[in-house]
């Protein structure tokens, strides 16, 4: 009786100690991943490891991690968000554009004014998937081309640059906060935020019991729908945000700003572990995707390879992460069933 | 029984109707506390409608729901949860990507004062819990790789976290081991003890006879007769179900055993199951018998080349054969029905015609094209052979009960013409009537000279059908008994893994 009960112990502790890890493989990958692009490059490169170049790339990495944050809680419920280029870009301009007509504006109202946008735009897409009942990617792929669209009508044709705008605007790329880019700070934050609120917010938990298994989270009273209009919301707000800081960082704006962002979204999300099939992921995961798809991006760069090589990596990253999750899922079955057995 | 002041629950005169269906004609239920209440009927009597209604899944079209005396109405799962009815639904609905402690907690975390779930609190309350079932589960591991009798396990601890008044569980049984039943039962009483109220639709006579207090029937949406356990016996049961008179459960016809067929030597798979041998004779029903988990099911998805072996031989007429892939199984003359019909087994947004053809639709194109004519031709056949109860051959599957799901996973199958059929629990969730009518065919496909092999779990149900018993224990046989050998305890022993002394 006494060793069966030692037995299970063991087997219990083995177990959960098992499964912690496979829970971190994803994200160790990422870093083991990271670190030999690191030592190989710097091989080559000597400046690639230096802090003005880290910085460089956390600062190209950055907006596109503040919108893989929206995305990663919209992937979670088993949808996607295709539009986030288009609200990007269509917040980027709007904001601008209001700079140049009025160069007093408040930075504050200017910001919450792309979050307002974003806001919009993603409550839109919230209600077509919810209460429309229209797959996410279909709702997503039309809205990425209405939205940008709208750019364009809005826009017609004339673009916003750096000599338009106040350098109140600028500033807000610019600026440093104890010698760290505010860009850098804001997605930190942004990213610490939501990482917090999906491990320990009864809410961000039942994003991953919707993404999980839709029919039992209905069963057990969850509401679904609102949660994912929330998710459709929230991902629309945070790239009104980014928008702002685009506008920002890069000054010229026109009608097709941020276009094609939304690949980049979605494969630092896939690479980083957050499942398509919903369910599972976590934030640290699509920022570390993020990271390393950036890194990639500059090692190209200091190795003066094509940038049409950026893409077919790009492209490899996601089709390598998928089936990796597949064989780790898979052998995580296993492993616990053979377990089970002994 | 003694009948305390006031019932739990009470429903009045409640019908529902989905489409053409009329689901529920006026029916009656009163639940009282501290009684357990068996709900019986055949599989599309009514008894899941009924058992959604309470679950606040779905809503009645008319009639109306009492509590303590009140009216009350119930729009989704949390307004019944709220008013503590606990729900155990036929299969598990839960979060596999999620871990035990959570998917007991889901949709009501609890948090500490800041707001934030509290993870140790929820640990510690699952872990107490799973101890106090006596349940050997981590409550970190993620449901994903757990059984269907863990997973039914982690079901019952969330019914039982609820601290509900009212319990009702729809077939909580069906995929759990003689011993976890027997826990299962236990804590049932205990609950009754303490004054919970619960409804419990099971298919297995005996647990109804051993567990309910009193029976409630449904038969076509309509309810029959609600009586006092005592007053009833097995054939009042069955009589009042399906309004006629049947001779016998498992009507196992004479056949004629012919040559040994297959021949499996020494069978491993690491880590499933070890050194497994039988002979298989055409026209002989070989009973795979054991718990849950004991490997059965993992021997008949090697045969059927799903997985593989890592040593044996499996031998098919003296020759010896590589089955590679279920391919490969199907032109060695293998089928097989598996357990889990809604996975595996059928396309639940198919018609019935494209489902039973689906193995062999290659057969029934020309030039890649699909010969209709002909598909509709053999499906209609196979229909009436089965008896599949439905609207025609164009109905989809998924409209279909549970009895006649099998009906049609098993006319796929048996399209194909096999030699070989591995049958693998062809009766779990299908009423006593279909069951019957199922155990009709299997008897006649033996009788026709096909080699069945026949997994189930209920052991009245092997013992009537099979001609020989192979009894698994934890991966390895553990004893093989002929027909006029084998009896209850017999199985029960090597399928326990005690060692049987006559044996040796």
């Amino acid at each position: 009786m006494i060793t069966t009960s030692q037995k299970q112990t063991t087997t219990r502790s083995n177990q959960s100690r098992l499964v912690g890890l496979v829970g971190r493989v994803r994200e160790l990958g990422l870093l083991m991943v990271l670190l030999v692009i690191v030592v190989v490059v710097s091989l080559q490169v000597p400046q690639f490891l230096t802090a003005s170049n880290i910085e460089q790339i956390l600062l190209s990495v950055a907006i596109l991690a503040i919108v893989a944050v929206g995305e990663t809680l919209v992937v979670l419920t088993r949808n996607i968000d295709l539009s986030v280029g288009s609200i990007v870009g269509f917040s980027a301009f709007v904001v601008a554009d209001l700079f140049k007509q009025q160069p007093g504006t408040n930075l504050l109202l200017a910001i919450l004014l792309g979050c307002v946008v974003g806001l919009v735009l993603g409550a839109l897409n919230g209600l077509l998937v919810t209460v429309g009942r229209v797959p996410a990617i279909i709702v997503t792929l039309g809205t990425l081309y209405m939205y940008r669209g709208l750019d364009f009508v809005v826009a017609g044709g004339n673009q916003v640059s750096a000599s338009d705008v106040p350098d109140s605007f600028l500033s807000l790329a610019t600026t440093r906060v104890l010698g760290i880019p505010a860009l850098i700070l804001f997605a930190a934050a942004i990213a610490l935020l939501f990482a917090f609120l999906l491990r320990s917010s009864p809410s961000g938990r039942e994003l991953y019991a919707i993404g999980s298994n839709p029919e039992a989270a209905r069963l057990v009273g969850i509401r679904s729908d609102l949660l994912v209009f929330g998710s459709f919301l929230i991902s629309g707000l945070l790239c009104g945000f980014a928008g702002v800081l685009w506008g920002a960082r890069f000054a010229t704006v026109n009608a097709t700003a941020a276009s094609g962002l939304e690949l980049q979204v979605v494969a630092a999300v896939v690479v980083g572990g957050i499942s398509t099939l919903g369910g599972s992921g976590t934030i640290l995961g699509a920022m570390l995707g993020a990271i390393v798809l950036g890194t990639i991006d500059d090692a190209l760069n200091l190795l003066k390879l094509s940038q049409f090589w950026l893409q077919a990596i790009d492209g490899a990253a996601i089709v390598l992460a998928v089936t990796l999750d597949a064989f780790v899922t898979r052998w995580l079955r296993l492993t616990l069933m053979i377990r089970r057995e002994r | 029984m003694t009948i305390p002041s006031e019932p739990s629950i009470e429903i009045v005169d409640v019908s529902k109707r989905f489409g053409a269906v009329q689901a529920l004609h006026d029916v009656q239920l009163t639940l009282y506390p501290g009684e357990v209440q068996a709900l019986l009927g055949e599989n599309g009597a009514g008894k899941s409608t009924l058992v959604k209604i309470l679950g606040g899944i779905h809503r009645p079209d008319t009639g109306i729901i009492k509590m303590g005396g009140e009216t009350i109405e119930l729009h989704n799962p949390g307004q019944a949860r709220h008013r503590g009815i606990a729900v155990i639904h036929q299969e598990p609905t839960l979060f596999p990507d999620l871990n035990v402690a959570e998917n007991v907690f889901m949709g009501r975390h609890p948090r500490d004062r800041f707001g934030r779930v509290n993870w140790k609190q929820m640990y510690e309350e699952v872990e107490h819990l799973l101890t106090s079932l006596d349940v050997p589960l981590s409550v970190y591991t993620p449901v994903q790789g757990l059984s269907v009798a863990d997973q039914q396990l982690v079901e019952i601890a969330k019914a039982l976290s609820l601290n509900a008044r009212i319990l009702i569980m729809d077939e909580p049984t069906a995929a759990l081991s003689a011993h976890e039943v027997e826990k299962l039962f236990v804590i049932t009483k205990q609950l009754r003890e303490r004054g919970v109220a619960i409804l419990f639709v099971s298919h297995r006579l005996e647990e109804v006879f051993e567990l309910a207090d009193r029976v409630t029937i449904m038969r076509d949406g309509a309810h029959v007769i609600t009586a006092p356990t005592s007053e009833l016996t097995s054939e009042d049961i069955i009589r009042h179900m399906v309004g006629r008179e049947i001779v016998t459960l498992f009507p196992k016809g004479e056949a004629e055993i012919g040559d040994v067929l297959l021949d499996v030597r020494n069978l491993s798979r690491k880590g499933v199951f070890r050194d497994v041998s039988f002979q298989l004779r055409r026209g002989e029903i070989l009973g795979f018998a054991g718990l849950v988990g004991a490997g059965r099911t993992e021997v008949a998805r090697v045969l059927f080349g799903i997985d593989h072996a890592d040593t044996g031989e499996i031998w098919i007429d003296n020759t010896r054969v590589h089955i590679s892939s279920p391919n490969s199984a199907m032109k060695h003359g293998f089928a097989y029905v598996p357990e889990d019909r809604r996975q595996q087994g059928l396309v639940m947004d198919f018609s019935i015609a494209s489902n039973m053809t689906l193995p062999i639709v290659q057969q029934f194109s020309r030039f890649a094209v699909m010969d209709r004519q002909r598909e509709n031709t053999i499906s209609q056949d196979y229909s009436k052979q089965l008896q599949v109860r439905s609207s025609g051959i164009h109905q989809l599957v998924k409209a279909l009960s549970g009895g006649n799901q099998q009906k049609v996973v098993l006319a796929k199958w048996l399209i194909t013409n096999p030699s070989i059929l591995i049958l693998d629990e062809p009766t779990r969730g299908v009423d006593i009537g279909a069951k019957a009518e199922v155990h009709r065919i299997i008897s006649d496909l033996a009788s026709k000279g096909m080699a069945i092999i026949l997994i189930s779990s209920e052991l009245p149900e092997v013992l009537a059908m099979s001609d020989r018993v192979l009894v698994m224990h934890e991966g390895r046989p553990a004893g093989m008994f002929d027909r006029a050998d084998a009896d209850q305890e017999k199985v029960m022993f090597a399928a326990t893994g005690q060692v049987i002394n006559d044996n040796h």
